[in-house]
């Protein structure tokens, strides 16, 4: 008798484990959502100090998605895998908007990797070794100590030699980090307008810092669009 | 008895552990809760997915695996046998190993915690330590009953 009334007993337990478990998930689940949105008292303009990024879309496009990132951050490389494909056949490639770029080294190695893109870049192929840093950050992320392994460099070279870069001048850019002094400047000029973290998005007047989903940012290219009829 | 009890709670315990660093790790999830700081950097290492599965999925099988064999050592016909038992020992060693090695990891090679790994080794180990006593102790638990 006694055995029945503790199995029972038992068996409430385990289902008060399984809902609260649930539950606390739910919740987490929701949390992961659209982070809370801003307006910018100006929208940031391009500083002259440093560079402006690189664009992708149509000039014509009304309305500007300006995206600040950094390769090393996992959130940024979450994003590009799962929202990147679908902003770009849904919003660049159809004209409703035009992606900016702008690398937001988080820290000293960040500079890395964003040089590695910026010498791709000088070859007009920053956004095919974008999407190889990005879609592969498990690949070549792994702790602190990664950059000093000439094997990451290795790694480097070889999307970009996939991307179509010719490796030689590639060679001779990142072996001198050409791009660092600019990295360093964009990070201070964009530090300086209060951004601190990766990912964040301007839309117009919108910031959104955090990870956001396709949805919701869609939703702030469509006000910004409607506030310019 | 008891034994099992235990380690069906701590098996669903872990199975949500588990389950919620998978569903980060699968991108169902934007921010992984992490007062250490070094959860996403284990979750993207390289060693955070094993023959191209995360390691996240795993820890989910394991746990499963352990709660359906603790329930079912629970039933009337298994109580008085103790193959559940021997199979929850030697379940839960090869998870002991398993996140010893992710510890080693984390320690020396990724140099970054992730405390939900560490709270699902700490409750693998617990859940070991259970079934082990229950195994060890299964001849005096016999006379008793």
């Amino acid at each position: 008798m006694a055995g029945k009334a503790n199995m029972k007993l038992f068996y409430a337990g385990l289902v008060v484990i399984f809902v609260a478990g649930a539950a606390v998930i739910w919740l987490a689940s929701r949390g992961g959502g659209p982070p809370p949105v801003q307006i910018l008292d100006e929208p940031l303009t391009l500083g002259t100090s440093a560079f402006p990024g690189y664009v992708i879309g149509s000039d014509s496009a009304p309305v500007e998605i300006v995206q600040y990132a950094d390769f090393t951050c996992s959130h940024c490389a979450t994003f590009a895998v799962l929202h990147g494909p679908t902003i770009m056949s849904r919003l660049v490639q159809t004209g409703l908007a035009r992606l900016r770029f702008r690398g937001f080294a988080l820290y000293q190695v960040s500079l890395v990797p964003l040089n590695a893109a910026a010498c791709a870049g000088e070859q007009g192929k920053f956004w095919e070794m974008h999407d190889a840093l990005m879609f592969n950050q498990n690949e070549w992320f792994s702790g602190p100590d990664w950059p000093t392994a000439r094997r990451t460099l290795r790694t480097f070279r070889g999307y970009a030699r996939d991307a179509g870069v010719d490796v030689g001048s590639y060679d001779d850019c990142v072996e001198e980090g050409r791009y660092y002094e600019r990295i360093v400047a964009t990070r201070e000029e964009l530090s300086g307008s209060g951004l601190s973290s990766t990912p964040a998005f301007d839309v117009g007047p919108y910031r959104a810092v955090g990870m956001i989903s396709y949805d919701s940012l869609r939703a702030l290219v469509e006000a910004v669009a409607e506030q310019q009829r | 008895m008891k034994h099992r009890m235990a380690v069906s709670v701590l098996s669903l315990v872990g199975f949500f552990v588990a389950f919620y660093l998978l569903l980060w790790k699968i991108g169902v999830l934007g921010e992984l809760a992490c007062s250490t700081g070094g959860c996403e950097t284990v979750q993207t290492s390289e060693y955070s997915s094993l023959l191209g599965v995360p390691v996240a999925l795993y820890g989910v099988a394991g746990f499963v695996s352990l709660f359906v064999l603790s329930l079912v050592g629970l039933q009337p016909r298994w109580l008085g046998r103790r193959e559940p038992t021997v199979l929850m020992t030697v379940f839960s060693g090869i998870g002991v190993a398993f996140s010893a090695y992710l510890t080693y990891l984390e320690a020396s090679v990724i140099h970054a915690w992730c405390q939900w790994c560490i709270a699902s080794a700490i409750i693998i180990t617990t859940a070991f330590a259970f079934s082990l006593l229950g195994l060890l102790t299964w001849q005096a638990n016999q006379v008793e009953a």
